[in-house]
């Protein structure tokens, strides 16, 4: 079986976001950037599949030059292979944009099945599973807690609300990976040693097929106008207790009349 | 909250994209597996062995032999490994620098092929634990005094001696052990003496207040016969012990900083949310201010020596005299933070809540083993005078 494993850099989720000039963006600088954990999920899924049955596992990502670091994490996981749809210089583009550039990857790479976190931690928009298996006419599954193969199919556990929903899928499919799939191995040392001898394969939008003016711009489905940091969180207000009958009578005015809530 | 580093001089763009993913790696081992149970660890007395499995499953022993499947890392990254690992605790740290730089290093290097087959891949994968047995009860800096003997007796030699301060000791299952191969005058050779060997038993210093996660223990041989096929075949002398101890020396170089890093930060995070008078932080207090610019100025002139330590290692270029000034500095930092971090810290300075006082109470150990400060002090008065000053004078 071959697996591709699909990928998101994003900042580290302890970032301290600032927003940038423009007000629509965040502000990069000091940024730590990681593999998104739900992907690390997927990654290791995908990889204890390979152990146990065979195969190939291939990290594809999009993004800028930077996100070689996060591809090269996962090499030195134990991917075998690592291909990155370049962002540089491709101006703003959406998460339908993003998946139509991996569905033209991905149609080109022959998978018995296409791993995802089953959101990112980045925009955490959640949508690229269901957007990339509706563009490439493939089923999709996500919140994976629990995966079986069977031959030609596959059986999965999804966390729905107060239970778990078991399906069967045919292959190839997208199969989006949650937290309790299982526990993410770390890399080696003779991983990474291993992962510095592999050539990372960089594709620009339009060796896909794909032409950036369509999915970036005015023709970006959806465009980010503004971004704004939570307003900052309101002082505590501490009623003095030397006097329990007072203190009491306080919290139900502050409650009734400040609060508004009875 | 994780740890993000201690780079006051953009150290990072002299590091390569291998040695940075090897570092974060450990540093999120150590975040992950190592914080979380170290206070713990040390309070009890505890070396956690439950590690040892998955230190190897990330190839941290023998990380820089190029053969039997190890990773074959530079000088620099082996480096920054010791670093993340002594941010955790000086005990993890002294624990791989043993297994690493003073059984498998000597074994590899100086040992024979079958030595070589039967340990090193043990060792790596943390089936085997090993010690080295160099110091004595009696003897300490001056190593050539050893008292233990091994006498030649047909195709074997016989072990009579006690070595003391033996990190692993009591659950190493090899011994790298040296002793005067013929008499008290002969040269030093290197033996493996394997657990259960009849003549060969260990004991755990007790009441340590230093190195709380770590396994310290006396060796004793008493008519214990070793075979000749457990000489190391590779060298004769003391430079065969020095040699180890010159790797191990330079791991603790940067593994002090390790400890600096840790208090320091500890210190400055405390320092910012610690509010004393007019409700504001202790961090806005001068004398904190000059504890903290003390701090971040020791650990990055140490942070620069350390890596250009480890360049001319790579390069070939290094001396046993170039390690003498970093083990000394570094390790004079990482105690002068620590103490410094305690004083922030007022009475949370002394208890577990904080890494402190743990950290402040391993560097004492770590300051006189592997060369005491003073003893790296001569080296370095001889290597500019060319006068050795701690050898009594011939006359």
């Amino acid at each position: 079986m071959n697996h591709v494993v699909c990928i998101a850099y994003v900042p580290d989720t302890e970032t301290k976001v600032k927003i940038g000039g423009d007000g629509k963006s965040i502000d990069e600088t000091d940024v730590k950037w990681i593999v998104s954990p739900y992907d690390e999920y997927a990654l290791e899924e995908a990889l204890k599949t390979r152990e146990a049955k065979g195969g190939t596992v291939t990290v594809l990502t999009f993004g800028p030059a930077r996100a070689d670091v996060g591809l090269r994490e996962c090499l030195a996981r134990g991917a075998d292979e690592a291909v990155r749809i370049a962002s540089d210089g491709l101006g703003e583009t959406d998460s339908l944009g993003v998946a139509q550039l991996l569905a033209a990857a991905l149609k080109g790479m022959k998978a018995d099945a296409i791993w995802m976190g089953s959101k990112g931690v980045g925009t955490d928009a959640g949508v690229m599973v269901s957007m990339v298996a509706e563009l490439l006419d493939l089923p999709n599954v996500n919140l994976v807690t629990k995966v079986e193969w069977k031959d030609g199919a596959v059986t999965l556990w999804r966390e729905v609300e107060g239970g778990r929903e078991v399906v069967e899928s045919p292959l190839p499919c997208v199969i989006g990976a949650h937290k309790g799939l299982n526990e993410p191995r770390y890399a080696s040392l003779k991983g990474i040693m291993a992962a510095k001898k592999k050539v990372i394969a960089v594709k620009k939008p339009a060796d896909l097929g794909v032409d950036p003016a369509g999915i970036t711009g005015e023709k970006a489905a959806v465009r980010w106008t503004k971004l704004e940091l939570p307003p900052a969180r309101q002082a505590c207000k501490l009623i003095p207790a030397d006097d329990p009958q007072k203190a009491a009578e306080e919290l139900l005015r502050l409650l009734r009349d400040e609060a508004k809530v009875l | 909250m994780a740890f993000s580093g201690v780079d006051f001089y953009q150290i990072e763009a002299l590091l390569s994209d291998e040695e940075k993913a090897v570092r974060d790696l450990v540093r999120d081992f150590v975040d992950s597996e190592i914080l979380p149970i170290i206070e713990e660890c040390a309070w009890e007395g505890r070396f956690p062995r439950e590690l040892v499995p998955q230190m190897a499953a990330l190839n941290l022993f023998g990380a820089t032999i190029p053969e039997y499947g190890l990773p074959g890392l530079d000088n620099v990254a082996y480096g920054l490994i010791m670093q993340e690992l002594e941010r955790g605790d000086s005990g993890l740290r002294s624990f791989v620098s043993v297994q690493s730089a003073l059984v498998m290093y000597p074994i590899y290097t100086y040992g024979s092929k079958a030595q070589k087959d039967r340990w090193i891949p043990a060792l790596a994968k943390g089936e085997a634990i090993g010690c080295f047995g160099l110091t004595e009860p009696d003897f300490g800096s001056n190593p050539g005094g050893m008292r233990t003997v091994a006498r030649k007796d047909g195709s074997s030699w016989v072990l009579n001696g006690a070595k003391a301060w033996i990190t692993n000791g009591s659950i190493a299952d090899v011994a790298v052990v040296w002793a005067k191969a013929g008499g008290p005058d002969a040269p030093v050779r290197g033996f493996l003496v394997e657990k259960g060997t009849p003549g060969f038993t260990t004991s755990e210093h007790r009441m340590k207040m230093s190195l709380r996660a770590s396994v310290t223990s006396q060796l004793a041989f008493e008519d214990c016969r070793v075979p000749e096929e457990n000489v190391l075949p590779g060298v004769e002398g003391l430079k065969g012990p020095l040699s180890c101890l010159t790797q191990a020396r330079y791991g603790i170089s940067w593994g002090a900083l390790g400890s600096a890093m840790a208090t320091y930060t500890c210190a400055l995070d405390y320092a910012k949310s610690r509010k004393q008078f007019q409700d504001r932080p202790i961090a806005s207090h001068q004398m904190v201010q000059e504890k903290l610019a003390f701090m971040i100025t020791e650990i990055t002139k140490g942070q620069l020596l350390a890596l250009q330590l480890g360049r001319m290692k790579d390069g070939g270029t290094m001396r046993p005299h170039h390690v003498s000034m970093a083990k000394r500095n570094n390790v004079w930092v990482a105690r002068e933070c620590a103490r410094l971090a305690r004083e922030i810290l007022g009475a949370n300075g002394i208890v577990g809540e904080y890494p402190v006082f743990r950290h402040l109470a391993n560097i004492e150990s770590v300051f006189t083993y592997e060369g005491t400060h003073d003893i790296h002090t001569l080296v370095l008065g001889q290597a500019v005078t060319g006068i050795p000053s701690y050898n009594p004078p011939a006359e």
